[in-house]
């Protein structure tokens, strides 16, 4: 291959750009300077905005507060300039005189609006807007209530020019405007959960079978046939945990029963605020089941908080007493498979109902029936099926629905947003964000 | 005393289940400085009630062991165990080293407690093995999708095995990242509603089975 040729099929792409403007006829000499002119006129027009854009100060700086914070934060806003490139920077300033500092310097393609994921209700300026946020940490101390004087530069090279100074006090703020679409739609829920208990009260609700919860009968019925106690745990979590207060919840309804047809219970407990309440439940349960005398006290007893040393002394308790019914409610972390198995190993029947999505595959695997997440929530309506707590879970279901509708429509959303280049589906999809 | 049982505690649940719930959208210090607080609280009613727990514990094995019980020598090995570790806590000062030494306390902490509790998560792994067998018998159409599933994701998480089947690690993964996520992300948001409505309903107390007994 020749040099000639090497040349030619080096400016082969100009030579393309070439037979737009010229007919490609006229040799490779003029061709090849054709071709570099075109190439040099390309260059200059993608430079010319940078090169020609002559450098000013920083316009319509806004320097503010940051909203919907805990305090100790400042917000700077600044409009998008001609020379913004990679080449130029940014520089960020604080203090007056001799005492200024430059906090932060970036490049002048960066640091966006569109890139602090504000809602569109709580943005500070368009979308195509500079900011910076300036925090406390990091070699910055910011104190509420002090007046701080931040200012933007831009420099290039040697070149640069800088916007005035502002003046600004951060404080903290009360609320988080950024959080009300959540707290909008927790309001939404709720009013559809209650709507739905009213609407039970008039009208019977169906419920689906849930076999696990028709088997706890089953459980303390053969139990009593055999003679032998029924095991229940709460799980691992303490009194704040909705998977605990619906484990105590239903605890409630199955000393209920046991009452009646006075068998044995033993819950066994790792945290003693849980024991306390599991007592007072159990007690109730066993007045309402008119039957006060066959309760005892130490029914629920404490172990121990230790995860291990709890799963030793209750696996030691499945081992010795052999208990004909295991139920494991509540929340659980890896002592799930060493509890159920070891049931597993004495031919107990074994009822799981829990939240803890990790342990559900143990749970499936070695318990007769599991309670999947919600279910463990739903076993308080499905065992009593009062109007008021079956309504909770049509409200559930309607917010499942609810749910379920959302992720089709922001599906389609996203899609024509990206398809179209337009910002106009954030207005719905800003909705369901989560933001801090 | 009925307002004592019930009125009062439910009066207290509804005032601070809507403050702690209002105290999620106020980024101000101060809702900060509340929160904090009342966890304190807990923690400190938390160990008023261990007080309760230990004697619960006591009661229970002080029975067994003057009833004579099956296995009342263990309730003995509990009772040992529990004061002998109080009193080596307390002769070192709750201390677990001094300048880089153990004390004895610390000498329980690491060379019996430590490799006990290592002793019962090792057995996890038997566990796991036995309950594995079980499942992955294929005797129902549901059990033999998870005995294929259980044996692609194992193909493509062990190297042998993506070398054996070359596409199992990418197939492996896409069971987990897909088909996993998807059913885990359906029943978080079943939980994280169930999770809601209970709360709510505790707070405006529809639920009161958890004071004791449901209705009045």
């Amino acid at each position: 291959m020749g040099k000639s040729q090497k040349t030619r099929e080096l400016w082969s792409p100009f030579r393309y750009a070439l037979r737009i403007t010229r007919p490609p006829s006229r040799g490779f000499r003029r061709t090849g300077h054709a071709s570099l002119l075109t190439g040099l006129l390309f260059l200059l027009a993608w430079a010319a905005p940078a090169m020609a854009a002559e450098l000013s100060a920083p316009h319509d700086v806004r320097v503010i507060d940051t909203p919907s914070d805990s305090g100790g934060g400042l917000t700077i806003l600044w409009s998008k300039a001609d020379y913004d490139g990679p080449d130029v920077r940014y520089q960020i300033l604080m203090g007056e005189g001799a005492e200024k500092k430059m906090v932060a310097e970036f490049p002048a393609n960066s640091h966006y609006v569109r890139d602090a994921k504000f809602p569109w209700w709580t943005r500070p300026a368009p979308r195509g807007f500079h900011q910076y946020d300036i925090k406390t940490g990091k070699g910055i101390e910011l104190k509420d209530g002090t007046a701080y004087a931040v200012s933007v530069a831009v420099r290039r090279g040697d070149e640069r020019a800088e916007a005035p100074a502002v003046q600004v006090v951060p404080e903290p703020n009360w609320v988080n405007w950024n959080q009300m679409n959540n707290l909008l739609l927790v309001l939404l829920f709720g009013a559809v959960v209650f709507g739905s208990i009213r609407a039970a009260k008039r009208r019977e609700i169906f419920l689906r079978r849930i076999p696990g919860l028709d088997a706890v009968d089953e459980a303390i019925g053969r139990a009593t046939e055999l003679g032998k106690p029924i095991l229940y745990l709460t799980g691992a979590g303490d009194m704040s945990e909705p998977a605990t207060i619906a484990a105590a919840v239903i605890l409630g309804r199955v000393a209920k029963r046991v009452a009646a047809y006075e068998t044995d219970l033993m819950v066994p407990h790792r945290d003693p605020i849980v024991m306390a309440v599991c007592q007072e439940i159990t007690k109730q349960s066993y007045l309402e089941a008119a039957k006060p005398d066959a309760f005892k006290e130490d029914s629920n007893f404490f172990i121990t908080t230790d995860q291990f040393s709890y799963t030793a002394a209750v696996d030691g308790i499945m081992l010795r007493r052999k208990p004909a019914a295991n139920f494991f409610m509540g929340s659980y972390f890896a002592e799930s498979l060493l509890l159920t198995e070891t049931g597993a190993s004495t031919g107990a029947i074994q009822i799981a109902g829990t939240d803890s999505d990790h342990q559900l595959p143990f749970f499936v695997t070695t318990c007769d029936y599991t309670l999947i997440g919600e279910e463990l929530y739903a076993a308080s309506a499905y065992l009593s099926r009062e109007p008021v707590q079956v309504g909770t879970l049509r409200g559930q279901d309607m917010g499942k629905g609810f749910i379920l509708a959302v992720l089709a429509l922001g599906t389609v959303l996203a899609t024509v947003g990206v398809l179209f280049g337009t910002d106009l589906p954030l207005i719905i999809l800003d909705l369901f964000k989560d933001l801090k | 005393m009925i307002f004592l049982r019930r009125q009062l505690p439910l009066l207290i649940t509804f005032v601070m289940g809507l403050v702690f719930a209002a105290q999620y959208y106020v980024p101000h210090p101060a809702s900060e400085q509340l929160l904090t607080t009342v966890n304190k609280w807990i923690q400190i009613i938390g160990g008023f009630a261990l007080v309760l727990g230990v004697t619960s514990l006591f009661h229970l094995h002080a029975v067994k062991i003057r009833r004579k019980e099956a296995g009342w020598g263990y309730s003995f090995v509990l009772y040992a165990g529990l004061l002998g570790t109080i009193a080596v806590g307390l002769w070192a000062n709750g201390k677990e080293a001094v300048n880089g030494a153990l004390t004895a306390f610390g000498w329980m902490y690491s060379y019996m407690m430590v490799p006990l509790q290592g002793t019962m998560f090792a057995i996890l792994a038997f566990f796991i093995a036995s309950a594995a067998y079980r499942s992955f018998r294929a005797r129902s159409r549901e059990a033999a999708v998870l005995l294929v599933a259980a044996v692609i994701v194992m193909m493509g998480r062990v190297p042998l095995g993506e070398y054996l089947v070359p596409i199992s690690g990418d197939f492996s993964q896409w069971i987990l990242n897909v088909l996993n996520t998807s059913v885990r992300r359906a029943i978080l948001i079943g939980i994280s509603l169930g999770a809601v409505a209970l709360s709510l309903k505790i707070i405006f107390g529809i639920e009161r089975a958890y004071l004791g007994g449901g209705k009045e």
